[in-house]
This record gives structure tokens, C-alpha cells and sequence, in this order.
């Protein structure tokens, strides 16, 4: 079954106007397990699909099913909420407590957790997500990526099956966005927990297991990586990119080379252009 | 020619004498010159941005000097208030510095501080918003209504208005989506293009300022680990790999070829260029 | 500059004192500001002080990080100390010239009055320097529950001032921040007159407020996904208990307090 299914999902912050809604009867059905990346530019509509997913926003059309709970009804609120949880991108403004630890029990203490029960999860979480050594640290003091981790643990300690990351990176250095992306990719491996992940960046998408590509409150390309990327001129078209290797496999085949388009990683790509070009080697 | 900007044996210790004492750049000697795109690439800690701070005043270095057209920019309050309007800082996130009712108003904050008179001030601002790509019509909108990439750029007017020989720009595409970011990158190069000043653009990211710098230089533990044009840099795959720093994956990607044995160049870090060294494997014409 | 300040801010350790249950460090605190004020004698003083330097010792807080945290309120201590030695009246005249007359016993309330504030600082100071500021607003939210009787909400005040505690680091680098981008633009925030530099600081505060109301936005729907729906239903990972010496610091101040009114009795 899947754990999200949105059904004819229209979203408007002024139902009454003429305007057109932000988003337009979204049909999505994300697996348990997997790890989808959303991809769109800024007023896709990318991150309020992602407010619905844990009931911060309520549809003003169709149905949000998570875990076959409706978002709609109240009485399920606080359950759907520790199904699917949810990352930001400021990571400054998610954190709750002056220690990494404590910060992290919020969630549970929240549900009303057990004290004992609580401290394990709690160390549990931080273990997973590389942070427990900087458990008694003060948030503030901490590099952004690591903060984002912390998030991440505060998350994790509810045992949610989904986390829901809203552009968690965007805010952050290359390392610690290396951090965060490994993190979750970690938790998605191991605990087997759904990630969903909303980003501008294309790069983050190459290890997902879907890309799901939005604009103007539309799905327009939902696939593997592998299978959206080769779309270079709809993904140009609609104010994205590609990631540079498919960018220049794409350049060469206009050209005239015969490269494969869907050859994402550095590895792979060097390895496509090998082949092509190694029978001319000069002399 | 005295170069248009310059440190000579800069050093910036923070908390001196304390159990917190952290030298965040150490002897670093830097000149730019008129015409000059610098791309300053470093990650979080290297000291880039301590750097940049001396350049405009913000810091007041533990030893060594900073001077402006051959002048050192310490030796007089005057001479700082002079500086802030030649040296031009944009910071992080500079949305985030708005505050006046309207647009035009928060762009005319800076020329108005250096006491410049109506119709200059007037000129200016129109000057700088046609600069950043915002509209006339924007101008007298309260600056909390627009959008994020415009809040953006219409902070970077808010710089630009001061007409600043050196404009340093502090990650300014951060959190923008490439559509946003390349309005950004598009609008700098004009500036710099129109005022023949020096720029000077800090990045995280190699890939954008690979396509467009003069010339980069990279920080590394508060000193400058590699100074040159973008093709001899990224020659250096490997030790930018070390500092910790993500190469443009096609200078990657040419770096991989060449070590398996294609007789490409070295540096090659665009699209456009690695598009022609490999046609020209093929003779310059695909499937000969 | 801003990052400098040292009020309220927390050292971590593992002392007798930074174990002690936070329930019992306020009152104890409270109990030794009561003290402060009712001891008259230089006895009653005395043991006070000696109190006081017993708690720091056994704290391990360096001299060095109490004399930083009196820094910033040497002013106040000198101007209460200036006007207490200028306008005590009394019998021992010391110095008179023009319209000034120093009384020996102005030296003594200045003398007085200075050690008693720094006394008072201190005290505080050692409570904030080794709890920490969730287990400050954990122990006022216990000791403060009977009071939900009255429908006083408990709980959400101590929630909003943990987090309160938790953004004023956060809102000093931002205002460090855009303080540095103004004078980026020619700013000027310390020249001119009062109304000048009012006028000066609106480029700052308005930047700041706008983050401010952006954050608490921002953070009220973090912590509603994270199932915050107030304080019914909710438990506590490190829940507080009264230990052996919980009871036995509450009996020392205790016997301090009947001391000292006995000190008071006898008029010592």
C-alpha cells in the first residue's frame, strides 16, 4: 500500500478568487520504503504539496490519504503527524530547546512518550544521524549541516515511516549538504524509512529511487532519474536544469555524437565518453 | 598601476588572548585591479569571509594593512566613510537588511548616508534598479511585498546605488532556483561589464563562477591555497578535491578521461569548452 | 561585541552545585536574596558572604567568569555607591568643601550597599553560570504548578521562556548581522545626538523585527509537526528529582535563614 496517496489534490489559499489554484488535482501515490525526490522552482508548488503531507496545510480540493488516515480529519491530526514528519529549511527555526538533546525529545515528549523510553529513542536518533557526541552541545553553536541533522534526529526519535525534507539543503555549504543528503539516504537504507525529498537541485536527485518534477502546480515529468533527466529541453523549458553530466552528453548529441543521455554520475558519464571517443585516440 | 584594491600581509585573529583564540586569516597578500570578475571559492570556515570584511572596512585587521587605490583605508574615520562607498559589500541573504517603506527609499539608503543630493540620489536609484532588472513600476511598492528573487535584488541596488568601484558579493545566488540565479548572474556581469570596477563574488559553488570569473581565488585555512584564471585552477583537480571543495563535475569528468588515456586538455571545466576539445578527437565533426 | 555578553549564560559541569535539583538552586537563591537583606550586622554579613563563597567554591565557576558577568553593572554599582556616600547624613562629618559633606557614615552604606548588590549579582550570576536554562524554566514550571489551580498558565509561560532563552543567542548574531550590512551602506550607529541615533537604529530594528516574526512563524509550525499541542498529555525525557543532597542544601539554607534572624534578634 502506499503510505501517501493524494486524490485530485487542489490547493488554493483563496478558494473564493478566479485565480488559479496553487495546486491543480495532483494525483500522487508515494510507495512505503522509497526515496521520491520532488524537484521545481521556486512557486512550483513544490513545498505547499509537502505541507499537506502532515496536515499543516488541508486540501481545499480532493483527498490526502497518509497511511489510509484522511489529512482532513482532526481527530487523526496527531497520528498523522508522527506518521510523516517533517524537516524545513531553516534549520535555526526548528529548534526548539538550548541542547541538542533535549531538542530532540520535544517530539516525543510531545506524544507522551515514557521518560525512560524517551532517553533511549533519544540517543538512538542521534546515533543515526552522526550526532551523538555533540548531544549535550548548544544548537547555536553548531554548523549548518550539523544543525539540519539535529532536526533530522528530532524526527527520527517520533519513529515516523515517512520524513518529509522541504528543501533542507538550500541554506547550506556543499558539506553540509553532503551531510543531510547521506544522512537520509542512510535512514532511508537502513531503517527503512519513506523520504521524500523537495529540493532545487538537481544534483540531490541522482540517488533517489523516483524524481517527481513540478511546475505551476502540475506534476510534468515523474520518473527514475535515470528516465527524467534525458528530458533536457521540458526541464529547460520550465526553469530548470540538469545535472552538468547530462548537460554535456546532451551538447555532444546535438552535435551529432550517439552518447546515452542517462549517464548521471560523474563515473558513468566519464565511462559513456570513454567509449565513444577512445577509438580516436590520436596517435 | 597601483591596483584598484589591496591587502598586504593581512591577519585577522578572533578573541585574541582568550582560551577562544581562532586565526581566521593569516599573511594573506591580494590585489585586484580594474576590469577584473574574481571568484573567491572557500567552504565554511576557510576565512573568506573574514577576508572580504577588511576590504570595506567592516574589520579592522590584527596586523597588516588593506588599501584602496594605493591608500590605506584605516588611517582616518573619513577615509573608512569614503571606503564604504568605493567598496561595495552585499552580504549573505542581504533581503534581510530591508526595511524602509518603499523600494525606492531602501535603494536610496546608501547614497542618501553619503549625503549626496536629491537628484543624484534619484538618478542613482533608478540606475541601480535598471542594473538589478527591476522594474520602474516596482520602485514604489513596500520592498516585504515582492518576491524573493526581486527582495534579492532589489537589496543588491541598495549596494550597487553607491556606485562602488568594488563590489563584493557574498554567496548572492544562495537559495535561489537556477532561474533565479541566473537573473542574478546575468545582472552582475552587466554591472560589471557597464562600471569597469573590479567584482568580487564568493562562492561555494565552482560550477557557477567557473563560467564566469577572471579569475578565482581559493581559501583554504585562512590562507590562499590557489590564485589564477579558472583554466589553471581547475587544473589542480585533485588538491580542490582535498580542501574539501566540489569540482565542476565536467572538469571531473575531463579529469577522468584524460587519466584513462584521452589526449584532452587540462582545465577544461565548461560545457561549452569540453564539448569542443572532444569533437576535436573526432576531427571537429561527430561520426567522421 | 554583542556575542560578548555573559549574562545568563550557562557553564557546563558536574559539580555538587550543577547537580543539585534547579528546584532547589531557586530556592536557595531566593532564600540568600532574603538574607542579603535582612542581615544588618557585619556577622550576619559575614556568614552570608561565607555562604556565598562555600556555593562558588563547590561550583568550580572561575573568579575570572563571575568578575565578567559583574562587568557590565560596575556603572550601576558606582553610581548607587556615589549617591549613598554623597547624601547619607550622619554624626562623624569626614570631608566638607563647597556644598559637599562626606559622613563616615555615607563610606559605610556605599561600602554597604556596593557589596550587597555584588553579592546579589553573584548569586544570581552562580545560579544562571551552572543551570541550565531549560532546567532554570523546568524548575519554575514545578515549583510554579500550584498556581494552575488558578488558571495560570504555567506551562506556556515556561515554554515561551525556554525558547525565548533558546533565540537570544541566535537574534545577537543577526543583529550583528544586519548591523554590519547597514554600515555596509554607510551607517552610521554611533555618531550624533539621542535623536540622531534613535533615527539610526530603525534600519536595524525593523530588519530585526521582521526576522523575528518570520522565526516565530516559522517555528510555531516546526513544533506543531512535531505534535506540540500543549502542555496536557505531554511527559518530560529528564524528569526532575530531589536527591540525598537536594534535601541536605535546603537544610543548610534553612538553618543559614533561622541564623541569621537570630543574629537579627540579638541585634548583631
Amino acid at each position: 500500500m502506499n503510505i501517501i496517496q493524494t486524490e485530485k489534490l487542489v490547493f488554493s489559499y483563496d478558494p473564493e478568487s478566479e485565480g488559479e489554484p496553487i495546486l491543480k488535482s495532483l494525483d500522487i501515490g508515494i510507495a512505503s520504503g522509497s526515496f521520491v525526490a520532488v524537484l521545481g522552482h521556486n512557486g512550483s508548488g513544490k513545498s505547499t504539496f509537502a505541507k499537506h503531507l502532515n496536515g499543516i496545510l488541508l486540501p481545499t480540493g480532493g483527498k490526502v490519504w497518509i497511511d489510509g488516515m484522511d489529512s482532513a480529519d482532526e481527530e487523526k491530526l496527531l497520528d498523522i503527524r508522527r506518521t510523516v514528519g517533517m524537516v524545513f529549511q531553516n534549520p535555526d527555526n526548528q529548534i526548539v530547546a538550548n541542547v541538542v538533546e533535549d531538542d530532540v525529545a520535544f517530539g516525543p515528549e510531545n506524544m507522551g512518550v515514557p521518560s525512560e523510553e524517551i532517553r533511549r529513542r533519544v540517543d538512538e536518533a542521534l546515533k543515526d544521524v552522526g550526532m551523538y557526541e555533540y548531544r549535550t552541545h548548544a544548537p547555536h553553536l553548531l554548523s549548518g549541516g550539523q544543525k539540519q541533522r539535529v532536526a533530522i534526529a528530532g524526527i527520527v526519535a517520533m519513529r515516523p515511516r515517512c520524513i518529509v525534507l522541504d528543501e533542507p539543503t538550500a541554506m547550506l555549504d556543499p558539506a553540509g549538504r553532503r551531510e543531510v543528503l547521506d544522512t537520509v539516504h542512510r535512514l532511508n537504507r537502513e531503517l527503512g524509512i519513506t523520504v521524500v525529498l523537495i529540493t532545487h537541485h538537481m544534483d540531490e536527485c541522482i540517488g533517489a529511487d523516483r524524481l517527481i518534477v513540478m511546475s505551476d502546480g502540475e506534476i510534468i515529468a515523474d520518473g527514475t532519474p535515470k528516465e527524467v533527466f534525458p528530458r533536457v529541453e521540458l526541464m529547460r523549458h520550465n526553469g530548470l536544469d540538469v545535472p552538468a553530466t547530462v548537460g554535456l552528453l546532451y551538447a555532444l548529441k546535438k552535435r551529432g555524437c550517439d552518447v546515452p543521455l542517462d549517464a548521471l554520475t560523474v563515473e558513468e558519464c566519464a565511462e559513456a565518453l570513454y567509449q565513444y571517443f577512445k577509438g580516436d585516440r590520436k596517435a | 598601476m597601483t591596483p584598484l584594491i589591496e591587502t598586504k600581509k593581512l591577519t585577522h585573529v578572533y578573541s585574541a588572548g582568550t582560551p577562544f583564540e581562532h586565526v581566521a586569516v593569516e599573511d594573506v597578500d591580494f590585489s585586484a585591479s580594474r576590469g577584473e570578475f574574481i571568484g573567491i571559492i572557500g567552504h565554511t570556515g576557510s576565512g573568506k569571509s573574514t577576508f572580504v570584511q577588511h576590504l570595506n572596512g567592516l574589520l579592522k585587521p590584527t596586523s597588516g594593512s588593506v588599501l584602496v587605490e594605493g591608500e590605506e583605508i584605516f588611517s582616518s574615520p573619513g577615509r573608512i566613510r569614503q571606503v564604504r562607498s568605493k567598496v561595495g559589500l552585499v552580504f549573505q541573504y542581504p533581503e534581510y537588511q530591508l526595511f524602509e517603506e518603499t523600494v525606492r527609499a531602501d535603494i536610496a539608503y546608501g547614497p542618501k548616508n553619503m549625503k549626496l543630493d536629491k537628484e543624484e540620489i534619484e538618478r542613482r536609484v533608478l540606475e541601480a534598479a535598471d542594473f538589478v532588472g527591476l522594474e520602474p513600476e516596482l520602485l514604489d511598492k513596500s520592498p516585504f511585498d515582492l518576491s524573493g528573487g526581486q527582495k534579492r535584488r532589489a537589496a543588491i541596488a541598495g549596494v550597487i546605488a553607491m556606485r562602488p568601484d568594488v563590489l563584493i558579493l557574498d554567496e548572492p545566488t544562495a537559495g535561489l532556483d537556477p532561474r533565479g540565479r541566473e537573473e542574478i548572474i546575468y545582472n552582475i556581469r552587466r554591472y560589471h561589464a557597464a562600471v569597469n570596477g573590479t567584482v568580487i563574488y564568493i562562492t561555494h559553488s565552482m560550477e557557477d563562477i567557473a563560467r564566469f570569473a577572471t579569475r578565482l581565488v581559493v581559501f583554504s585555512k585562512g590562507h590562499i591555497a590557489l590564485d589564477g584564471p579558472p583554466a589553471q585552477v581547475f587544473r589542480h583537480v585533485e588538491e580542490l578535491e582535498r580542501i574539501g571543495l566540489t569540482v565542476p563535475s565536467v572538469a571531473k569528468v575531463m579529469s577522468i578521461l584524460k587519466q584513462r588515456g584521452l589526449p584532452v586538455e587540462d582545465g577544461v571545466y565548461t560545457v561549452d569548452r569540453a564539448v569542443e576539445v572532444l569533437l576535436g578527437l573526432k576531427g571537429g565533426v561527430a561520426g567522421a | 561585541m554583542l556575542k560578548d555578553i555573559t549574562l545568563g549564560q550557562y557553564f557546563p559541569g558536574d559539580t555538587v552545585v550543577h547537580r543539585l535539583d534547579p528546584r532547589t538552586k531557586l530556592i536557595l537563591t531566593i532564600l540568600y536574596i532574603v538574607l542579603l537583606f535582612i542581615a544588618k550586622s557585619y556577622v550576619s554579613y559575614g556568614l552570608v558572604f561565607l555562604f556565598l563563597v562555600i556555593c562558588i567554591a563547590l561550583s568550580r565557576i572561575r573568579l575570572k567568569a563571575i568578575l565578567s558577568g559583574l562587568k557590565p553593572l560596575v556603572v550601576l554599582i558606582l553610581i548607587t555607591a556615589i549617591l549613598n556616600l554623597f547624601y547619607t547624613r550622619g554624626e562623624r562629618l569626614l570631608v566638607s568643601f563647597w556644598r559637599i559633606r562626606i559622613y563616615w557614615e555615607g563610606v559605610r552604606t556605599a561600602a554597604v550597599m556596593a557589596l550587597r548588590i555584588m553579592m546579589l549579582i553573584t548569586g544570581t550570576l552562580l545560579l544562571t553560570y551552572t543551570t541550565s536554562p531549560l532546567q532554570l524554566t523546568d524548575g519554575m514550571e514545578k515549583l510554579m504548578n500550584p498556581l494552575k489551580k488558578l488558571h495560570v498558565p504555567v506551562h506556556e509561560l515556561s515554554m515561551m521562556m525556554s525558547i525565548a532563552l533558546r533565540f537570544i543567542p541566535t537574534l545577537i548574531e543577526e543583529t550583528d548581522k544586519i548591523m554590519n550590512a547597514q554600515k555596509a551602506r554607510g551607517a552610521e550607529f554611533d555618531t550624533g545626538n539621542l535623536i540622531q541615533k534613535a533615527k539610526a537604529m530603525l534600519p536595524l530594528l525593523v530588519p530585526l523585527f521582521i526576522s523575528a516574526f518570520r522565526r516565530a512563524d516559522e517555528l510555531a509550525t516546526a513544533m506543531e509537526s512535531r505534535c506540540y499541542h500543549g502542555g496536557e498529555g505531554r511527559t518530560k525525557m529528564k524528569v526532575l528529582k530531589m536527591a540525598g543532597r537536594d534535601w541536605i542544601a535546603l537544610g543548610c539554607g534553612a538553618a543559614l535563614l533561622v541564623l541569621t534572624i537570630l543574629l537579627r534578634r540579638l541585634g548583631l
